[in-house]
């Protein structure tokens, strides 16, 4: 999924206060609850505030949203927060932009009796939160990185590897994801709390993207500059693979090379449909959002918190590979399912 | 006086809230000369000027331009009725060339296809016009046109704003404080400057603190008092003293001096 | 009348002593300059100079440093391709900086314009130029706005770019709900909207006709600017505005132009936005408008207004791109890169404060 370019200092202190978008004012019921997102700019949270909306109107949830104007606009998040305690919600549903600095205020909302579950991006630590719902984020990478490896087979010995990341800052997710494909495809990855660590001369380089189209293209063209037989291409996002993508047809090069990415959007789903991502992990902001309510709910109802997935410290929503060219020994769905299912 | 005044002034009247301004002040200016407005801080005379050069309205009077009544509502259309005005911060653009400056807000396109449709500057044009302009004034010591005005000295600059109002005044020039910022030597060229374009038969106003340059330069002096005009002398009569005294108040003027 | 002028009266006692001193008053000043007083001078008249050694120095050091792939027409192209969107922006943003203002929504209102355009002739079917067409006259709109609330409202232009940006942001959300329009759907509707994409070879150079259109609207502007009365009165209004208005220009119709204008040359880069990044993507160029204003303050334009020529950014914007293309080539992380372009930034701004200090 997308975590948004960071605006650099500058742009913040731009920004101001920055934007507390607050919607949907609740009518008055008993159950309140808020989800907090990053931005309001990503499809993957708009996707999380319709499952959670939906959701909410089910179960006769009054919820609040909020969202920071950029991703990194964390004094907008915790604003949220304090203003959720004082609303008196049960529950809190939050995706946090600095996964460390939330954590003293979201042990005030849980001193103060809420319910806080972490969405999408676990805390850190990550039982500051009462629970995540969350993609396996290593694992969405270990998929796809799996099935460049098979659908190499033997080539990928010397495959050549184009890294597109996130953002310079290295959060969490594109970590993860970085390392989880290094991992799938079989590549020592060093320290795996760092990107770029890696000596494996597979690697062409990482290169940044801030998770769209723009950046993925950029940074396309520089890896291809650095070295033009790139044949595998990871890409933090669908956005970021389709800019890829212009890169390589702009230098002739789309036969015979590998994107693969992550997401499972409905247009990233549809770029695997037509051959030109080749396989991407779905993920299911919907569902997570869905899931989070229903756990206020039931909070609210018996005082039950949420158990982590057995074997994790999450819980695990889900992750599945898209891809029309299944390889052995790699689980996936085909592009049709996937379309039902995109961020269901 | 046989001639008729080229610009006159009945009555005018300018409130600022309940400050008056302006309390039936006239004013009259006559071809050829060197009339010097003088007057304490806060008689009045720079809204006079205002008034004259269409940067504010007054309430009540009336202004005549040879003879029409004229109503500007901006220094603009006091400047095409061919009145100039020198400020006393010059209005010119500091990072601009000479030539550029003198014809701000009145360019000259090109004639033909580039000019029509490209409305491209005739810069030759331009440059050779504002060299004549400041020849005839001996201003010519400047020798690059094209050079910024920032890089002028403070004598020079002045002399580049004069002689934008000289080019382009054809019937009045009105110049407020023009050696207020400057040092001995420059107000001189200044004054020289001044003398120069009124021998060219054009009117001036000068607004001036400057005792000693008031009676050295100018023709008539209409002394400001109290939102009006108190008199008019000659400086060959009075003295730089009895000015002052007129000025303040110290000093009743005489009968014959008093403002019809 | 009185015959007797000031030159009969003569000059007064008190300035006798001129007599003996230099009479060269108006004369052009010639005393002992230092090399750095010359330099100083040299810079000030030919403002551009600086950005353009940079861009050369930089080039050189990075062919040395990165070596053949940095330095191949190939590459020196594609740095072109690279900085083409955020040239155009920094084009639009010289001209208000030229009238000491700045405009902190040049990229969100491009953004806007791409989403309307492709909204239109992706997704509602119009003619692709009919909906190029709507989009030009949004982004004057955009511009015509901050003008107007600059000048009618005399609100500072930082404040009211800053609004105008978080308001042409959130358009840009509710008109695309965060979802590009795929580059493939494009292509099947309108595939006008991506022609500035298409390229022509050069030798190994590859240069999109976003290249040339980036070259060609610094062109126009240095032409508007400098052989125009408009151009002069854009300088006029931003060197000292009030100066500009009692020399006779209505400086705040001037104003409204720029801003407007302004609008019109992001509404154009959003155009070439499409061809560039294959898709309508709403996401994309989130810091477009701070590194527009990075490009103009390197290309030697001055915050203060008035000063500083419109090619000077097309060079900056050019610096920044070999910077980031030498820095990758030579495997220097991403965080140098930034890093490496805020010092440039500071120095830049720094060099045109010393440069504003000349004096006759």
């Amino acid at each position: 999924m997308t975590k948004h370019a960071l605006l650099k200092t500058t742009a913040l202190a731009l920004a101001g206060a920055g934007f507390l978008g607050l919607a949907q004012p609740a009518a008055a019921q008993d159950v309140g609850a808020c989800l907090i997102t990053k931005t309001d700019i990503n499809p993957f949270f708009v996707k999380m505030k319709e499952g959670a909306t939906a959701k909410a109107e089910e179960l006769g949830i009054s919820l609040s949203t909020f969202a920071g104007k950029v991703d990194g606009d964390h004094e907008t998040q915790v604003q949220a927060v304090e203003t959720c305690i004082a609303s008196g919600a049960k529950g809190i549903l939050l995706t946090a932009s600095d996964t460390k600095a939330m954590v003293p205020v979201v042990k005030k909302a849980r001193d103060a009796g809420v319910l806080v579950i972490a969405l999408d991006t676990p805390l850190e630590p990550i039982d500051a939160a009462d629970a995540t719902f969350a993609t396996d984020n290593f694992k969405a990478g270990e998929l796809i990185g799996q099935w460049a490896a098979a659908t190499l087979g033997d080539a990928a010995a010397d495959a050549k590897i184009a890294m597109l990341d996130l953002t310079p800052s290295q959060p969490s997710v594109d970590v993860l994801r970085d390392q989880g494909f290094m991992t799938g495809f079989g590549i020592e990855t060093g320290d795996a709390d760092r990107i770029g660590d890696e000596d494996d001369p597979r690697i062409v380089g990482h290169d940044i993207t801030n998770g769209n189209e723009e950046g993925g293209r950029k940074a396309m063209e520089n890896l291809l500059q650095r070295d033009p037989d790139v044949n595998v291409v990871y890409t933090i996002n669908e956005p970021a693979a389709a800019g890829a993508y212009e890169a390589l047809q702009s230098f002739g090069k789309t036969e015979g090379v590998l994107v693969v990415s992550i997401d499972g959007g409905c247009p990233g789903v549809q770029n695997v449909k037509e051959g030109i991502i080749g396989a991407t992990s779905q993920q299911y902001p919907l569902l997570m959002a869905s899931l989070g309510i229903e756990a206020i709910a039931k909070f609210a109802e018996t005082g039950e918190k949420p158990e982590p997935t057995p074997g994790l410290d999450f819980f695990d929503t889900g992750v599945t590979l898209v891809t029309d060219q299944p390889v052995e020994g790699v689980e996936s769905i085909g592009t049709d399912e996937g379309l039902e299912r995109c961020w269901g | 006086m046989s001639t008729e005044p080229i610009l006159t002034a009945r009555g005018l009247v300018k409130h600022y809230g309940r400050v008056v301004a302006l309390n039936q002040a006239d004013f009259d200016l006559y071809p050829g000369e060197i009339l010097a407005v003088i007057g304490d801080n806060g008689a009045g005379k720079s809204t006079l000027i205002k008034a004259i050069s269409g940067a504010i309205h007054p309430d009540e009077g009336e202004i005549r331009l040879d003879g029409e009544p004229i109503h500007f509502r901006s220094p603009l259309e006091a400047r095409e009725a061919g009145i100039e005005t020198v400020y006393q911060t010059l209005a010119l653009s500091p990072a601009l060339s000479i030539a550029d400056n003198m014809f701000l807000g009145r360019e000259i396109r090109k004639s033909g296809f580039m000019g029509r449709w490209f409305r491209s500057l005739d810069r030759e044009a331009m440059e050779r016009i504002a060299r004549e302009k400041l020849s005839d004034l001996g201003l010519m010591t400047i020798q690059n046109i094209s050079q910024a005005v920032e890089t002028l000295s403070g004598g020079q600059r002045q002399g580049v704003a004069v002689a934008r109002a000289a080019a382009f005044g054809s019937k009045v020039i009105i110049m407020d404080e023009p050696t207020a910022a400057l040092g001995v030597k420059e107000s001189r060229r200044v004054l020289d400057l001044i003398q120069d374009v009124r021998s060219r038969g054009m009117p001036i106003v000068l607004i001036s603190h400057n005792m000693p340059h008031v009676f050295e330069v100018a023709d008539r002096i209409h002394v400001h008092r109290l939102g009006r005009r108190l008199c008019v002398i000659d400086p060959k009569d009075y003295t730089m003293s009895d000015a002052v005294a007129f000025m303040t108040g110290a000093k009743e003027p005489p009968a014959e001096a008093l403002a019809a | 009348m009185s015959e007797a002028g000031g030159a009969a009266r003569g000059k007064q006692e008190f300035e006798d002593g001129l007599e003996k001193g230099d009479a060269s008053v108006a004369a052009f000043e010639s005393h002992e300059k230092t090399v750095l007083d010359r330099l100083q001078h040299f810079l000030h008249g030919n403002p551009t100079m600086v950005p353009v050694i940079v861009l050369l120095l930089s080039i050189a050091v990075f062919g040395f440093v990165a070596g053949g792939n940095f330095f191949s027409a190939f590459n020196l192209s594609l740095v072109m391709q690279q900085v083409s969107i955020i040239g155009i922006l920094a084009a639009a943003q010289s001209l208000v900086i030229l009238t000491a203002g700045i405009d902190l929504s040049v990229g969100a209102s491009m953004v806007l314009v791409s989403v309307i355009m492709g909204n239109l002739a992706v997704k509602m079917g119009f003619p692709a130029p009919l909906a190029i067409g709507v989009g030009f006259v949004c982004g004057m709109l955009a511009g015509t706005l901050n003008g107007f609330l600059v000048t009618r409202v005399k609100l500072p232009p930082f404040i009211v770019t800053l609004g105008t940006w978080n308001i042409f942001f959130a358009l840009n959300l509710w008109l695309s709900g965060a979802q590009s329009i795929r580059s493939q759907d494009i292509d099947a509707t309108a595939p006008l909207l991506k022609w500035f994409g298409e390229s022509i070879r050069i030798g190994g150079a590859q240069f999109t006709y976003g290249s040339i259109l980036m070259v060609l609207i610094f062109a126009v502007l240095w032409y508007v600017l400098n052989r125009t009365a408009w151009g002069r009165h854009v300088y006029a209004v931003g060197d000292d505005k009030e100066a500009a208005e009692l020399s006779g220009i209505r400086t705040n119709r001037t104003l409204v132009q720029v801003y407007a204008v302004a609008g019109l040359v992001c509404a154009i880069g959003a155009w070439a936005s499409i061809g560039r990044v294959g898709s309508v993507s709403p996401q994309s160029f989130q810091e477009a408008n701070l590194q527009s204003i990075t490009a103009v303050v390197i290309g030697g334009i001055s915050l203060f207004g008035g000063r500083g020529s419109i090619v000077g950014p097309l060079v900056g914007a050019l610096i920044v791109g070999v910077f980031n293309s030498g820095l990758r080539l030579a495997g220097v992380d991403v965080l140098w890169q930034v890093f490496a372009i805020g010092w440039l930034t500071i120095i830049a701004v720094a060099l045109d404060q010393w440069i504003r200090k000349v004096s006759a």
